[in-house]
């Protein structure tokens, strides 16, 4: 049996040590488009604020994990994939044939319609080499704007702000992070990051880029509604989509991302998908959802491995769930933060003090959760949300103050009263 | 090391915060706590100002062992000129605050001058500031908590607060710690409210430290052996907490009854400890949930308690239903024995009433006591107290009244006052079961002779945390006495005042001398603390600290006149019980005392004795 | 025979010496804001729950760690922190439904129960025995296990 895994990131790496784990006598094949080691993305802004070598981003830390697995490696990039024939076509080598497939591809950062964004100078903030060329390129005192207020833009800010660069960050949405935060909590990291120094235009777009217009700047940024920015160095972070460019030939039903079903896998037989590239099931509401996230790139790698080898293991949905770090500010959210009809939900702010914490309940369960500044045990907001438990007067509690989740937790699993 | 070597100075009159060095000499002489906040409050305040006035300072002080795994690290003492005595106050409180206060990196804190308007304070680690107290001003201890809980967004704050009765002025006003636990003496809540100071909340993440952590530890855990294998601090407190003493107390005839007309009471039973775990009302349920700890106490003697949901009291408020902060002896005597009424759901409910809304509920009971006993002499009248009758024994009185005085209403405004001015107030001062202003709580020195020197020489007004001669005369630690003589008394209580003066400055509980003595602490401290802590050294710091209050009370205007008790006491036998027939000797006891003090016959300290501790 | 820490909260008396022996073994200073094992308390139920990482074996924290910072201790059972690892991402933190995973903004990394090393503090510590060190198949353990199974939204599956 030989297992192809695409993709050497979280989820593809996790995948191949499951499938050894699971069919000792199996080939394993990875092959991963980037030339360095498996490495893990959300450990790139500490390798950029100097807070760890590159080392430190690896995924395995032994150099030889996968070669003492019997794991084969390969670097190229996959160009096509013909699932009929079960076969890939890679660059600059011959192609290869498989009997279960795993698409690990990940994501591919986005381009918004913007002109001028390809040319030198313009860096998006993704792969390990773009990390290497923003640590080159931002130097203290250059003007620095980072193109989007996302996940990857904020966890990005706190190096780009040690580094001593004057930063502006500008934001189409209406607040920080409107993927991951509520009004309320992203006007917040707003305020903190304008605190922190940090220029920040939210409900603005980038027009286009102009190089060299401006005597003492690179760039020139055309800005609505705003006036003309100008920046040495512009930084792209404007989301990411699934890295399904190779499969628009292979027949596989694509949406956001490949499709797959409760097993992970595809519309084809054989094939599966996990990690940033998949499109499967939300564990809230039932709909289908990508979920470009760590925890899930691990889990869905893992089951997905298991079904590859015929360990039939349903997957029950991913959550969406978040823990970015702000210059600072930490914040949270889970599922269904911005809640449901005839839910209830309870809310606490302390704008002084950046501390803010919203639940959402249906009924009496708790479905989505956002915090801010708050580091003491938010995990349990999962396990209540995941394990669907009824809080009964437990809810009450956290009507009355939301901060109680532990009580909350405990008092609804470990006291009998 | 141990010390924070940091306090915080909190100008209310200005609204500013400000660190200052923790003078560490005071420190090696007054250890911490109840010793060195009060040197603080000696050198900084007229002992003659008005203990309401924006003059008088306010001090929140912990000991060095506060926060440690030192058992029973939780102290924290108040310290302040009270208003009910207009002595040198000092309350002593558990449960977390002050080990939270002390993580945060502060040893004491000092409030001067008065806020303007409303404020409470609000401490992060380094990070102080006064904040408007708008929301919580006029709540209840329990529902301000709550509401800085939920403002802050901070389960693990540690407020420690006033409740109404200090926003109005209850001269008996106590500052209430974690809910339940209080600073709870000579009004010290009385002094935090005239000060527009309504909260304290505090929040530590720096942790303490100590001068040899492997001696420290090795030598707390062998200290903790002891506290488990005693028979007092290992089985009966955390069992039955200090109510294990209702029925022995009775039994011996030193039950103060009906405002100490009688020694013995009838219902004492059903007030016990024994009696709280006896299932009992609608839900058949024990009165008694469960026993509590503070911060760092393997003693564990709290009581957690819950009102039936039927009793009269509670019927209809789900908002007294859960459990709380339960009766501990004193308590259960003064609002059960003192007022004759042995309904133990009507004490546990205005237990509650007092941690809610912040008062002492000895110096309540007392003072209820009192005005029931001019109330059944026609003095105070239907009239008075807003057609309540208040009879010895009505529970529904004693309710009532609770709730009147935790909101400063009613005839609640009149008990506020304390039972002194109360019985002035009425024309019957004698009636008063008080010295220096303050009620003698559960203990009747006809009965425990050693009790009424201790009552008549605190420097606090009548206490018995002062010098708990109890131990001796009637527990037998550390050696047996007997409670109805007097001869050997004024040693005795000299040596538990002196010895207790120091435990009282270390952060440690007072409950764990029924196990450990001054030999046993010394080792701790020395441990943790810069220096070398010898058992002299240790014993000399108490007595030093004792001469220190005496010398403030003096110069605030007290007298060897005012070191005396109520008139009742030494001149109305005991009527029943084992001491029937006897009154205090203490005429007997006091000049000995003084001489052993070193002082004169006029209860003044010779020159010699203050410079041999160091205070001339 | 692996050993686990077993927690019988009627026993706490709320005392937070376990607090101190866990944040003195682990951070050189006596601060429970620092402890890995946290007591929490339920007032109006008169109740105390010592509350810390179950070493589960679904180690969500460990399957989330992006740098392989969180490894199993083959010989108590433990997942254990590798703070030279660990970059202080906090995907751990959000990852374990128990929320014993925590993240320390003084240290920068997260911190979580590690058994110190087979002999925890906090069991000693403990004056009513509420918190014990005994073997893993010891009869409530289950209970605690049963709840991360159910937690567990994939063995619940396969169940």
């Amino acid at each position: 049996m030989r297992y192809v895994v695409i993709g050497a990131g979280p989820a593809g790496v996790t995948a191949a040590e499951t499938l050894r784990a699971q069919d000792p006598q199996g080939e394993v094949i990875l092959i991963g488009g980037e030339p360095e080691p498996a490495y893990s993305r959300m450990a790139i802004p500490y390798f950029l604020s100097n807070k760890i070598e590159e080392q430190g981003t690896y995924l395995r830390h032994d150099t030889e994990h996968l070669d003492k697995l019997g794991i084969k490696q390969m670097r190229h990039r996959v160009t096509g994939l013909d699932a009929t024939a079960k076969k890939l076509s890679l660059e600059g080598a011959d192609p290869i044939s498989f009997d279960r497939l795993l698409l690990a591809t990940g994501s591919n950062p986005l381009k918004p319609p913007i002109e001028g964004l390809d040319q030198p100078g313009v860096h998006h903030c993704w792969t390990l080499e773009d990390a290497r060329n923003i640590v080159k390129y931002a130097e203290p005192g250059s003007r620095v704007v980072l193109l989007g207020a996302g996940f990857i833009g904020c966890i990005i800010m706190e190096a780009l702000v040690e580094r001593g660069v004057k930063l502006t960050v500008v934001e189409m949405g209406d607040r920080m992070v409107p993927r991951m935060m509520d009004q309320a909590s992203g006007n917040l990291i707003k305020q903190w990051c304008i605190d922190k120094g940090v220029t920040v235009h939210t409900s603005t777009r980038i027009l286009g880029i102009e190089a060299n217009k401006s005597g003492n700047a690179r760039f020139l940024l055309k800005c609505d509604p705003i006036d003309s920015i100008e920046a040495d160095l512009v930084v792209a972070a404007a989301g990411v989509k699934p890295a399904t460019g190779f499969l628009e030939q292979s027949g596989l039903k694509i949406a956001q991302g490949v499709v797959v079903n409760e097993y992970l896998e595809s519309s084809v037989s054989g094939i599966y998908a996990a990690g940033d590239v998949c499109e499967g099931i939300d564990w809230g509401t039932g709909e289908l959802a990508v979920h470009a996230i760590q925890p899930v790139a691990a889990e869905t790698g893992r089951i997905a491995a298991l079904n590859m080898v015929g360990k039939v293991t349903p997957y029950p949905g991913s959550m969406a769930m978040n823990v970015l770090d702000t210059l600072g500010l930490i914040s949270v959210s889970y599922g269904q933060w911005m809640g449901v009809d005839g839910g209830d939900e309870a809310h606490l702010i302390n704008e002084s003090a950046y501390r803010y914490i919203k639940l959402q309940f249906e009924e009496d369960r708790l479905i989505g959760a956002i915090t801010l500044g708050m580091t003491e045990h938010v995990g349990v907001l999962r396990g209540l949300i995941q394990s669907g438990i009824r809080l009964g007067k437990w809810k009450d509690m956290l009507m009355q103050d939301p901060t109680c989740i532990m009580e909350a937790y405990l008092g609804a699993t470990h006291l009998n009263s | 090391m141990s010390w924070q070597k940091k306090i915080l100075r909190v100008n209310l009159t200005e609204g500013t915060c400000t660190a200052e060095p923790l003078n560490m000499q005071w420190a090696a002489d007054y250890l911490g706590q109840r010793g060195l906040g009060s040197k603080y409050l000696v050198e900084e305040v007229d002992p003659q100002v008005d203990p309401l006035s924006p003059d008088n300072k306010l001090i929140f002080a912990t000991g060095p062992l506060t926060g440690t795994p030192a058992s029973t690290g939780a102290r924290y003492s108040v310290i302040t000129k009270g208003a009910l005595t207009g002595a040198i106050a000092c309350s002593n409180s558990g449960g977390y605050f002050g080990a939270e206060l002390k993580f945060a990196g502060w040893d004491m804190i000092i409030f001067e001058g008065k806020a303007p308007k409303p404020v409470y304070l609000y401490i992060h680690d380094d990070n102080a500031e006064l904040i408007a107290a708008d929301e919580i001003w006029g709540k209840s201890v329990w529902d301000a908590d709550k509401i800085l809980h939920a403002k802050h967004q901070d389960p693990q704050l540690k407020i420690s607060a006033i409740g109404r009765s200090g926003e109005e002025g209850v001269m008996f006003a106590c500052i209430v710690n974690d809910l339940h636990r209080a600073a709870g003496r000579s009004g010290v809540g009385t002094v935090m409210g005239s000060k527009n100071l309504k909260a304290v909340a505090v929040r530590g993440t720096k942790g303490v430290s100590v001068k040899d952590p492997v001696r420290f530890m090795q030598t707390v855990a062998e200290k903790k052996q002891i506290l488990a294998g005693n028979p007092v601090t290992g089985q009966g407190l955390p069992t039955y907490g200090t109510q294990v003493l209702m029925n022995v107390v009775n039994e011996v005839g030193a039950l103060p009854t009906n405002n100490a007309k009688a020694v013995q009471f009838d219902g004492a039973s059903n007030i016990s400890g024994e009696a709280m775990h006896e299932p009992r009302g609608s839900e058949n349920k024990a009165n008694l949930v469960t026993n509590q700890a503070c911060f760092g106490c393997t003693i564990a003697c709290g009581r957690i308690a819950r009102v039936d949901k039927e009793h009269y009291t509670v019927k209809n408020r789900p908002e007294y239903w859960g459990a709380s902060g339960g009766l501990e002896y004193e308590n259960a005597w003064s609002l059960g024995a003192d007022c004759g009424v042995d309904d133990l759901d009507a004490l546990t409910f205005a237990n509650f009433i007092a941690n809610e809304q912040g008062f002492d509920p000895i110096t309540f009971g007392a003072t209820l006591a009192a005005a029931m006993e001019l109330y059944e002499m026609g003095v105070i009248t239907d009239e008075d107290t807003g057609g309540v009758k208040l009879n010895f024994g009505s529970a529904e009185a004693l309710t009532t009244m609770a709730e009147q005085v935790g909101k400063g209403e009613g005839f609640g405004k009149i008990l506020g006052l304390g039972s002194k001015r109360l019985c002035e107030k009425y024309g019957h001062p004698d009636l008063s079961m008080s010295v220096k202003g303050q009620e003698f709580p559960a203990y009747d020195p006809r009965g425990i002779q050693g009790m009424g020197l201790t009552y008549a020489t605190s420097n606090r007004g009548a206490c018995h945390l002062r010098s708990y001669t109890v131990a001796s005369e009637i527990l037998g630690i550390p050696e047996k006495t007997d409670p109805l003589v007097t001869e050997g008394k004024a040693g005795l209580v000299k040596a538990f005042q002196d010895a207790t003066a120091a435990v009282d400055s270390s952060g440690l509980c007072v409950f764990t001398t029924f196990a450990w003595t001054l030999e046993d602490f010394y080792p701790q401290i020395d441990a943790a603390c810069d220096g070398e802590w010898t058992l002299e050294r240790l014993a000399q710091t108490g007595e030093r600290i004792w001469n220190m209050e005496r010398q403030f009370n003096l110069a605030a205007g007290f007298t060897a006149k005012d070191d005396t008790l109520p008139k009742r006491l030494l001149t109305e036998p005991a009527a029943s019980g084992p001491a029937k027939g006897k009154v205090s000797g203490l005429g007997k006891m006091l000049p000995e005392y003084y001489e052993l003090r070193g002082w004169t016959p006029e209860g003044v300290p010779t020159p010699d004795t203050l410079q041999n501790l160091g205070l001339s | 025979m692996q050993r686990s820490l077993y927690i019988s909260p009627d026993k706490c008396t709320g005392c937070l010496q376990c607090e101190m022996a866990c944040s003195y073994e682990n951070e050189g200073n006596f601060n429970p804001a620092k402890s890995r094992i946290k007591v929490f308390s339920f007032h109006s139920e008169g109740r105390f729950v010592p509350y810390t990482c179950t070493q589960c074996d679904e180690a969500w924290c460990k399957s989330a760690c992006p740098t392989e910072a969180i490894t199993l201790d083959a010989t108590t059972g433990a997942k254990i922190v590798n703070d030279g690892l660990c970059v202080g991402c906090k995907v751990c933190t959000i990852a374990c439904p128990f929320g014993t995973i925590n993240y320390n903004a003084t240290s920068g990394k997260v911190m979580k129960c590690d058994l110190c090393g087979g002999d925890p503090a906090c069991a000693k510590a403990c004056p009513t025995q509420a918190i014990t060190y005994i073997d893993a198949e010891g009869t409530g353990y289950d209970k605690m296990r049963a709840w991360a199974q159910r937690t567990d939204t994939q063995s619940a599956a396969q169940a």
